[in-house]
């Protein structure tokens, strides 16, 4: 019920009690991932033994290889930030151009284009990789037969999992500069062509400070969720693996608690994002 | 026609086919024409070296092979399940933050609920399978709190796999449901209150007709999501809880039979696009908007 309203005392205690169950709940599992990076033990699990940086330092003399020397985890950090640097530009890009052309083109077929826009959220991840990667090998295939052309992007590797992570992230960029587009007071552009600004300056002055806000937020939520994804990547990856589909594969095994270390990094570095995020938000309001 | 207007129109023409390119090569180079390319991949079949044929084999495969469909309707009801309990522990929440807290307890609160969801699946799972395993935190919690005698292995039942599917959904689910709340008037469950309608009729005459919208498109992602998981299912399901992603993966990665892949993929797609429609048609909604609300 709503505070106005006479809400009794059980009603209240059970409100908090749910909402203690329920921040637990949300957080308990990244706390032990934090926790059990520092514990002194072979295997991340209980009994704590100590207190330890042997999962960030340690090198192979010391019998536990620390993040910061395992070089396939950091060459797993490294192709993540080249794989999500790529589509953040990528979507940002086709972003903005599809933000236009949404609210500002008007062309026959524009509810088609604009629904299919959409699709891509409704397809299921792993459908997407496959797709991508089945349509990929066919072309690899024809061209392969029909010039002898050895066409190796288009086998797993990097190139597809950027397309593969772009082809659903477009529409997130997209939806998200379009919807700030549309409310942009247009007489703002009308007055500055009156003055006499080029459609250059009226864009470079007026339309890319407007659309700030909305460009920033899809580059962060592009370059976190290429960070993250799992399914569209697994379909495919080749031979150098993002860190996700690393961990995923070190998890399998049974790992040890360098995965918490590099877990608490992904942490620390996407707070750290998302706080530079609210701040830019905040400093300049909507 | 003076010249300037004739290129003022060029111009208008030439700006529309350069807005239109990219979006035109991103939807058919990577949406249409692969998607197309899968369903002819589903429909063939070989029959000698490099040769195929049109056939159904597939997806007679399919229906033949218990095994197959049995996953397919396994995971089907899974996430509806896991579905409807996402609900259940999102809408109190929802609740709160939209209607209880105020000012800036509200987005202090919303801003926490956001936090985990900006790590990735593959860390949130890890740190289940860290408390539930059966040398993990809360089966030892168990044992010294004297409920247990030995450590109980939590992870690989079904109930782990839907703790981990509802946790990875949460956030989905909140967000449409605080933006349908938010624009619920007060004055209307105080005006229901006061002629004498308890809590269970107000959020039932009122709260629910009025957050329907926030609850489809909730519902619609989670479900999506939840289907088309791997992570979980994989790491927290253990090996006798089959979801029906790990199949695509086995059939085109592990045994390459791309055109048997296929068929399960376009299943899946089939499955997935048939609950959106359905959930649309039950609510009365129409696609652009719901997606547009989330």
């Amino acid at each position: 019920m709503i505070p106005s309203l006479p809400r009794p005392v059980w009603l209240r205690s059970a409100t908090l009690i749910y909402l203690i169950a329920f921040l637990a709940f949300l957080f308990l599992p990244l706390i032990v991932v934090a926790l059990f990076a520092f514990n002194d033990a072979p295997y991340p699990a209980p009994p704590w033994r100590g207190f330890t940086l042997d999962w960030f330092i340690g090198s192979a003399t010391t019998g536990r290889t620390g993040l910061f020397q395992d070089s396939e985890l950091l060459g797993g950090i490294a192709t993540s930030c080249l794989v999500a640097a790529w589509v953040t530009v990528l979507s940002v890009l086709v972003g903005t151009s599809n933000a236009f052309l949404l609210e500002r083109a008007r062309f026959r077929g524009k509810q088609v284009i604009s629904l299919m826009m959409l699709a891509p959220l409704v397809i299921p991840g792993v459908i997407l990789g496959i797709s991508i990667l089945a349509f990929a090998s066919r072309l690899a295939d024809l061209a392969d037969e029909l010039f002898s052309w050895d066409l190796d992007f288009l086998r797993p590797g990097l190139t597809l999992v950027v397309l593969g992570q772009f082809s659903y992230l477009a529409t997130i960029s997209t939806l998200t500069i379009a919807a700030r587009l549309r409310r942009f007071d247009r007489t703002l552009e009308e007055a500055a062509l009156n003055l006499g600004a080029s459609r250059a300056a009226v864009f470079g002055t007026i339309l890319l400070p407007y659309l700030r806000p909305a460009l920033l937020g899809s580059a962060a939520i592009s370059f976190l969720m290429s960070f993250a994804d799992f399914n569209t990547t697994l379909m495919l990856v080749g031979s150098d693996s993002p860190l996700t589909v690393m961990m995923y594969g070190r998890m399998r095994e049974g790992a040890t608690p360098v995965l918490n270390a590099v877990s608490l990094f992904l942490m620390l570095a996407s707070a750290l994002l998302a706080l530079a995020l609210l701040r830019g938000g905040s400093k300049k309001p909507a | 026609m003076t010249d300037a207007a004739v290129s003022q129109r060029w111009r208008t023409r030439l700006t529309l086919w350069l807005l239109l390119a990219p979006a035109l090569l991103w939807l058919g180079a990577l949406i249409l024409l692969p998607h197309v390319d899968l369903a002819i991949l589903s429909f063939r079949a070989r029959t000698g070296p490099r040769e195929y044929a049109a056939s159904l084999a597939q997806y007679r495969t399919f229906f033949d092979e218990p095994l197959y469909w049995h996953v397919f309707v396994r995971t089907a009801v899974m996430s509806i399940i896991a579905t409807a309990l996402t609900l259940l522990v999102a809408f109190p929440v929802a609740w709160i933050i939209a209607k209880l807290a105020r000012g800036r307890a509200s987005s202090l609160l919303f801003i926490v609920c956001l936090i985990p969801f900006w790590v990735s699946e593959t860390v949130r799972t890890l740190g289940w399978m860290i408390l539930l395993r059966e040398s993990g935190v809360l089966p030892g919690l168990l044992v010294k709190l004297g409920l247990t005698s030995v450590p109980v292995e939590l992870l690989y039942h079904d109930a782990t796999l839907l703790v981990g599917l509802v946790y990875t959904s949460l956030l989905f689910m909140v967000v449409p449901l605080i933006s349908s709340l938010e624009s619920l008037d007060n004055a209307l469950i105080e005006a229901a209150y006061d002629l004498g309608a308890n809590g269970f009729a107000v959020l039932r005459t009122i709260v629910i007709p009025h957050a329907a919208p926030g609850i489809t498109a909730g519902c619609i992602v989670v479900f999506m999501l939840t289907l088309g998981n791997y992570l979980t299912p994989t790491l927290l399901g253990g090996k006798n809880s089959q979801w029906f992603t790990e199949q695509i993966y086995t059939q085109f990665i592990t045994r390459f039979n791309w055109e048997q892949g296929a068929a399960f993929g376009f299943l899946l797609l089939g499955l997935s696009t048939a609950i959106v429609v359905l959930g649309l048609r039950l609510s009365g909604q129409r696609f652009a908007e719901v997606m547009r609300s989330t």
